[in-house]
């Protein structure tokens, strides 16, 4: 027998185990030629490390009863031991009693969305890429740029045809980055001909590196209206830079009111009206989301009838966090100088009023036909109900915008969500939670599954396998306020437990 | 009762747990409050003398297994034995392939033996003996890859149906494995013959020489592996759709062997999200519902 295998006297088995491993238990170990018992601690970790990709169980003390909850439930439930048992070992095959079982494959089943994916905006005005560019992660495309909006850039991500249209590559590097995005992870994408970008819900982004802190004042116009007070009399020029609307004080709207003489001063670009520019330059991640590292470059000369020796021109960005100060030379060419006390004030002020830049994550999905026979017997009067808001809609217990028109397509913010409450299937799909909420007599005339509701008190007092959490005070009540939150409400929003009526049967 | 094993209702005071070395049982029993008590009774007192039965006869179990050898001893072990026998004169196989199913088996039917019980399963790590009453059925989810849970598909086990055991095998689980599979579950008659059949078809679950596998000889692991030098899989690089096409064939082709000897229900093949099931569903009631399917339904 090797030297370094230890035999281990815990049990009759004997094992011989090698250093860094354990015996046939997985209790017993050997650490550095000592037998050693693995801490129960640290199997504990595991189970929570291997609990990542599982979902909590969103409940609120006493009251609200734990089905509204996407498949890690039945995980939880499911693994039995597991949640308490220190030395649990995840079985790969689960059973359960008859009544848990069926509660549990219903909830899997039903949780499943291939159409779905998540609206990610970006505040930045950093390029991340053109229009309809493909988004990648690990490769693989799974999505796009979408039309930008205010001061963000939007990214489209997801979607049934990367999921479920492309390669096996394709659908699993989609569904990973979707799943961590909606558990709040970071994820790095990489744009076609565009910046590679770190996104997490909640968090600023990440761009080529860079992690981006403010989204701008506002466009390069807005702002020289929103400080061209504060510069009167302190300068003679401001440039704004923009890439999109770049803001020039002496012709704007905003300094022709106060006064401001014209200065001579030549931007490039187009002009759009008096003062407002633009495509200055090329997009891109430096001054004001345009490519240039020297400001000058987007000015012409200035105009020798004009400009003046001496003339003082603060050049600065949308967030303020580029900025430079010139004074004219008798040439009439700038010359940069120490960004005098009286500026640095409003310079600070830019930076001041960009709020901070924030990747923020909305998860959308369609609650398609089988998912919504799992509520009633007649799939359609669901969305009837749901369109005329008899039924409320929640995901995870987080208030969701169910988009108008046909089919239950909703969005929810998942930073609002119970942690960690999107799992996935290998198809590739995501396993999210979704809560139906409706009155029992609506529920009953909407051709429920009524003989199947279970009151409140039932779920509550079987206490195994149901986490608690606090609810977020955030969110609005799924059931309304909680003091008229009574049991003649219906408990189990979705198709409760029922003997020997599996999902399966009705393929 | 013996210090060493442990017995104790879980949490939810429904369940029973019994575990003694790298024993562990999960136990579920439904019926009458005093059926259920007995059941759990006499399924600890015979616990407890499981794992020492089968110290005795150990080294024996180790041996590969042959029709020649005698018969162990032991009542567990002998299960193990009956288990594996079927696949001695074709393929290396030791007693131990089937003993997490044979445990489970034991302990079901010394359970029913003594109570009246409408249903009960011995969940013994993913290897599962059950027993079901006329009209009875068992739900069941799957989990491809323990070390990231989700459930892949769900069967449901009806009395009328001949399966009363489920077992489990792949490289990545507790035990060894020759093949890549990363579970292979099945479903048979016996828990101890659906253990040692997810063996057999686990390993055939393979790419022999293919660089993207990295194995080991079992010695070098465990010195005392029933595997002695064979190469056990350590490691699967991402496999392209080919390799993965060719490994599940292969291990669908010994699945079907053995469906056509009578040894196994049906069979469930996994690797790297790629699901093959090998039974005749229909008359199985399609047991056995990849999710693939099922999703493909909402769309």
């Amino acid at each position: 027998m090797p030297d370094d295998a230890i035999r281990c006297d815990a049990c009759p088995v004997l094992c011989y185990i090698k250093p860094g491993r354990t015996g046939s238990c997985d209790r017993y170990g050997n650490h550095e030629g000592k037998l050693v018992r693995l801490d129960p601690h640290v199997m504990l970790d595991r189970t929570l490390e291997r609990g990542d990709s599982v979902v909590p169980f969103l409940e609120r003390s006493g009251e609200w009863d734990g089905t509204l909850v996407s498949h890690g439930e039945t995980f939880v439930t499911a693994i039995g031991a597991g949640t308490t048992y220190p030395d649990y070992k995840p079985a790969p095959f689960i059973i359960s009693s008859q009544a848990q079982g069926v509660d549990m494959v219903t909830v899997v089943t039903e949780g499943i969305f291939s159409y779905c994916g998540v609206k990610v905006k970006i505040d930045t005005d950093r390029y991340l890429g053109a229009e309809c560019s493909t988004v990648r992660a690990e490769g693989e495309a799974i999505g796009h740029v979408t039309t930008s909006e205010y001061g963000s850039q939007m990214l489209s991500l997801g979607g049934v045809r990367h999921l479920t249209g492309g390669s096996r590559h394709e659908g699993t590097a989609t569904c990973d980055a979707l799943l961590n995005l909606c558990n709040g992870q970071a994820v790095e994408l990489e744009i076609d001909d565009g910046a590679n970008i770190v996104v997490q819900a909640g968090k600023p982004p990440v761009v080529d590196n860079m992690a981006e802190e403010r989204m701008r004042v506002g466009c390069g116009s807005a702002a020289i209206g929103m400080f061209a007070k504060q510069w009167y009399g302190k300068v003679d020029e401001v440039v704004v830079v923009d890439d999109h609307i770049t803001g020039v004080l002496s012709e704007h709207q905003a300094g022709k009111l106060l006064g401001v003489p014209e200065t001579g001063i030549k931007l490039k670009g187009r002009r759009s009206t008096p003062g407002r520019y633009f495509q200055v330059a090329e997009p891109g991640t430096s001054w004001g989301g345009t490519n240039i590292e020297d400001p000058l470059s987007i000015l012409g000369k200035f105009s020798p009838r004009k400009a003046w020796p001496g003339l003082r021109l603060l050049m600065v960005s949308t967030t303020g966090e580029h900025y430079a100060y010139f004074e004219l030379d008798e040439n009439l060419s700038p010359q940069e100088r120490d960004l005098p006390a009286s500026l640095q004030e409003s310079v600070a002020r830019i930076r001041e009023n960009c709020e901070p830049a924030l990747c923020t994550v909305l998860f959308m999905g369609g609650a398609g036909g089988s998912l919504r026979a799992g509520v009633t017997e007649n799939p359609v009067k669901l969305t009837h109900s749901v369109s005329r808001a008899f039924t409320r809609v929640t995901c995870g217990g987080a208030p969701v915008y169910v988009w108008p028109g046909g089919g239950i397509t909703f969005m929810v913010d998942v930073s609002r969500m119970p942690q960690n409450a999107f799992g996935y299937v290998p198809t590739p799909a995501l396993v999210a939670p979704i809560e139906f909420t409706l009155k029992l007599a609506d529920y009953a005339a909407l051709g429920g599954y009524v003989r199947n509701v279970r009151p409140l008190s039932s779920v509550v007092s079987s206490n195994d396998g149901r986490r608690r959490l606090a609810a977020r005070s955030d969110n609005p009540w799924p059931l309304g306020s909680p003091q008229e939150m009574p049991e003649q409400k219906l408990s189990a929003k979705r198709r409760p437990t029922k003997p020997g009526r599996m999902k399966q049967t009705k393929r | 009762m013996k210090v060493r094993a442990q017995i104790r209702l879980l949490p939810d005071r429904r369940r029973l747990h019994l575990h003694d070395g790298p024993i562990d049982l999960v136990i579920q029993a439904f019926g009458e409050p005093q059926a259920v008590a007995a059941a759990y009774q006499t399924a600890s007192s015979r616990f407890v003398n499981v794992l020492d039965e089968l110290c005795c006869e150990l080294a024996f179990l180790r041996l590969r297994c042959s029709s020649d050898s005698p018969w162990p001893r032991g009542k567990v072990a002998r299960r193990m034995f009956a288990a594996t026998l079927p696949y001695a004169a074709k393929y290396f196989i030791t007693p131990m392939a089937a003993v997490a199913g044979a445990v489970a088996e034991e302990i079901l039917e010394t359970m029913v033996a003594h109570a009246e019980l409408s249903r009960a399963y011995v969940n013994n790590g993913g290897d599962i003996a059950l027993h079901l009453d006329r009209g009875e059925q068992f739900v069941v989810g799957m989990v491809e890859r323990p070390d990231r849970p989700s459930l892949f598909g769900t069967t449901t086990l009806r009395w009328d149906q001949p399966a009363r055991g489920i077992a489990t095998s792949g490289w990545r689980g507790r035990s060894f494995s020759l093949g890549i599979a990363d579970a292979v579950t099945v479903l048979a008659e016996r828990a101890a013959a659906a253990d040692a059949a997810a063996t057999i078809i686990g390993n055939a679950v393979d790419l022999p020489r293919s660089p993207k596998i990295v194995r080991a000889p079992a010695r070098h692991l465990a010195p005392d592996s029933d595997l002695g030098d064979r190469l056990v899989t350590q490691a699967v690089a991402e496999l392209n759709p080919v390799e993965i096409d060719h490994a599940l064939s292969a291990g669908c082709q010994t699945a079907e062997l053995l469906l056509r000897m009578g040894l196994i229900c049906s069979a469930a093949l996994h690797l790297q999200g790629e699901t093959r099931v090998v039974g005749n569903s229909g008359k199985l009631n399609r047991r056995i519902t990849p999710t693939r399917e099922r999703a493909l339904a909402h769309a």
